[in-house]
């Protein structure tokens, strides 16, 4: 009885050592290994500086069509907005007593652009574009807010170089800012 | 029907009774539609002995999941009808008809970004990766196992209210997407060390299962101080409104960062920038340039009773009652005037006074029937005295939008009537 008990303790001991090694260091043994694959699938985030995006490109003339399709009935055709927000216009306005807030007038980053729309748009099928097409939105809507050209061409490393005109105009949080 | 209710008495019965006296007055009784009748008000009434003592009631268990009297059938969710559209969009919880400071889930105020996803907890998964020595999967099943917390904490969306005129009629118009729950779940720094951080984590950004996919970044310092991950709400599993099954919940901060229907938690070195939180939840200033990571909510309350849309029957007593919250701790003292600001008082606390949560309180009155101006201000435990919304103004203007915790007074007219002192 008692050498049975030494034995499946001894066993236990090494399957233990045989188990996943990342188990053995957490607390609580609870959970699974995400596979890369299965990060690779979910991890849909862009960072600032344009990391993470994927490969591929779209064109300014391509993100037209695209936009007609897929957003113009929300957004206007030319992003003047409606059910959904205005998409362009706007610059110059931001300090005044009627600020315009749009892509290109208050945006800070060009990436998180894509990061959005393909996440979240078009509100009735999100995550159905292409990362072609979806790069394609991003420069025509760069481009109706005259931050990139009408020929452009925009890739991972492209998107991120454009500079958005609003970038430096944001600041920490200053609260309590009513003081007695 | 609620908005418009007396605040010392029911407010279905009030109506009911309203319309009953109206239609009685000659005969005693009144027929509805086809041959329907409704007794008479006072058949009810002592010396009489009620209906409902002369007949057995509905049997039992004849509701599974039991629902509130017909005679509160005006006590919902503020919806606006006028919204352009209802996938990105909030509904109000209707604070002036509530006690305590548990809202309950049906009630619960919403703010949706990509509508109410329905989601099979079967699967549902949540991904922990970035850096961290071992990026892990769970499923809700497994959260359950981790050693579980409940607390109480208020939940605030950061536009409660806006800046701008028109100003709501009532203290839910006006103040409604705050609501406070007992929320039960894993601490997040358990759930953080179960995959090891690494030194260099400095944010966790956070994404839904909606269609919004709603990402928001969280600084490390929270999500190992009070975070939780939270599958349940009152004692129940949460509701599809409210992030079913698994949501993060980040105590005193502005709401949307309390990610629903929790899917991925990515540990990083800074945050991801996303739409939410520079597009959206920023705050702009009159000089152009615009707040951001702008989290807590500061101290504010409310006087829910009398409010906006109730009246005052008579003169003689009423009591005063309402609610205060801080995002950065406990609600220390709440003061109310009935005087228009000239002079304050302190009202009495409702224990227990939590951190983060709503905290009740209330002042006697006796109302000469004379025209007043009511308002509480609340005071947390960092000594953040809640501002006026002109002083609020001076420094933030009208287009800042976020974070309004403005002392909001009520004016009482001669007729009993409460409104907006503001508007």
């Amino acid at each position: 009885m008692r050498w049975l008990e030494t034995c499946g303790i001894a066993f236990a001991i090494v399957l233990c050592a045989f188990s996943n090694e990342t188990q053995a260091q957490s607390p609580y043994g609870i959970g699974r290994p995400a596979t890369a694959a299965e990060i690779a699938g979910w991890n849909i985030d862009i960072g600032r500086d344009g990391s993470n995006l994927p490969e591929g490109s779209g064109s300014v003339s391509h993100g037209r069509e695209v936009f007609a399709q897929q957003c113009a009935s929300c957004h206007g055709e030319k992003g003047e907005g409606g059910l959904g927000d205005r998409l362009a216009g706007g610059q110059g306005t931001i300090g005044t007593a009627k600020p315009i807030r749009t892509v290109g007038s208050y945006w800070p980053y060009a990436p998180t652009l894509f990061d959005y729309i393909r996440r979240a748009m078009p509100q009735n099928a999100p995550q159905s574009l292409s990362n072609e097409d979806v790069y394609a939105v991003s420069a025509f809507i760069l481009n109706l807010n005259g931050l990139v050209g009408a020929d452009a061409i925009l890739d991972a490393k492209s998107l991120a170089a454009v500079k958005m005109p609003n970038r430096d105009r944001f600041v920490g949080d200053a609260r309590p800012d009513v003081k007695r | 029907m609620s908005s418009t209710t007396d605040p010392d008495n029911d407010s279905a019965t009030t109506t009911r009774r309203r319309f009953l006296t109206a239609g009685t007055a000659a005969a005693g009784s009144v027929v509805l539609g086809a041959g329907a009748s409704v007794a008479a008000e006072t058949d009810n009434l002592p010396p009489n002995v009620p209906e409902w003592m002369k007949a057995p009631g509905e049997p039992t268990g004849g509701q599974p999941y039991g629902t509130p009297s017909p005679f509160e059938k005006g006590v919902v969710r503020n919806i606006s009808k006028t919204l352009k559209q209802y996938i990105s969009a909030s509904s109000r919880t209707p604070l002036q008809e509530l006690d305590g400071i548990i809202t309950p889930n049906g009630l619960f105020y919403e703010r949706h970004h990509g509508g109410v996803p329905a989601i099979d907890p079967a699967q549902h998964r949540l991904m922990l990766h970035g850096l961290v020595e071992r990026p892990l999967t769970f499923t809700v099943d497994d959260l359950r196992r981790f050693p579980s917390e409940s607390r109480i904490h208020f939940l605030e969306c950061s536009g409660n209210p806006g800046y701008t005129k028109p100003y709501g009629k009532t203290a839910s118009d006006l103040v409604g997407l705050v609501s406070c729950a007992e929320w039960t779940g894993v601490s997040l720094k358990l759930v953080l060390q179960e995959a090891g951080l690494k030194p260099e984590a400095k944010w966790v950004v956070a994404e839904g299962a909606d269609a919004a996919a709603l990402t928001r970044s969280i600084p490390i310092e929270k999500c190992l101080e009070d975070a939780m991950l939270v599958y349940s709400q009152n004692g129940e599993r949460l509701r599809p409104q409210q992030g079913y099954p698994l949501r993060l919940f980040l105590p005193g901060f502005e709401g949307n960062m309390s990610v629903k229907w929790l899917r991925r938690l990515h540990v990083t070195t800074e945050p991801v920038y996303s739409r939410e939180e520079t597009s959206k939840y920023t705050d702009l200033l009159p000089d152009g340039t615009a707040r951001e990571f702008s989290f807590y909510m500061e101290a504010k309350s409310i006087i829910t009773r009398p409010s906006g849309g109730q009246r005052l029957s008579a003169p003689g007593f009423h009591e005063i009652t309402g609610i205060a919250w801080s995002g950065h701790g406990k609600i220390a003292r709440v003061e109310v005037s009935v005087d228009d600001g000239k002079s304050w008082q302190d009202a009495r606390l409702q224990e227990p006074v939590l951190t983060r949560a709503l905290t009740r309180f209330r002042l006697p009155w006796r109302w000469d029937g004379k025209p007043a101006v009511i308002q509480s201000r609340a005071i947390d435990e960092t000594g953040y005295v809640q501002p006026t919304l002109a002083e609020l103004l001076a420094v933030r203007g009208e287009n800042y939008f976020y974070h309004n915790n403005a002392i909001w007074p009520w004016r009482v007219a001669d007729t009993g009537e409460v409104t907006n002192a503001l508007a």
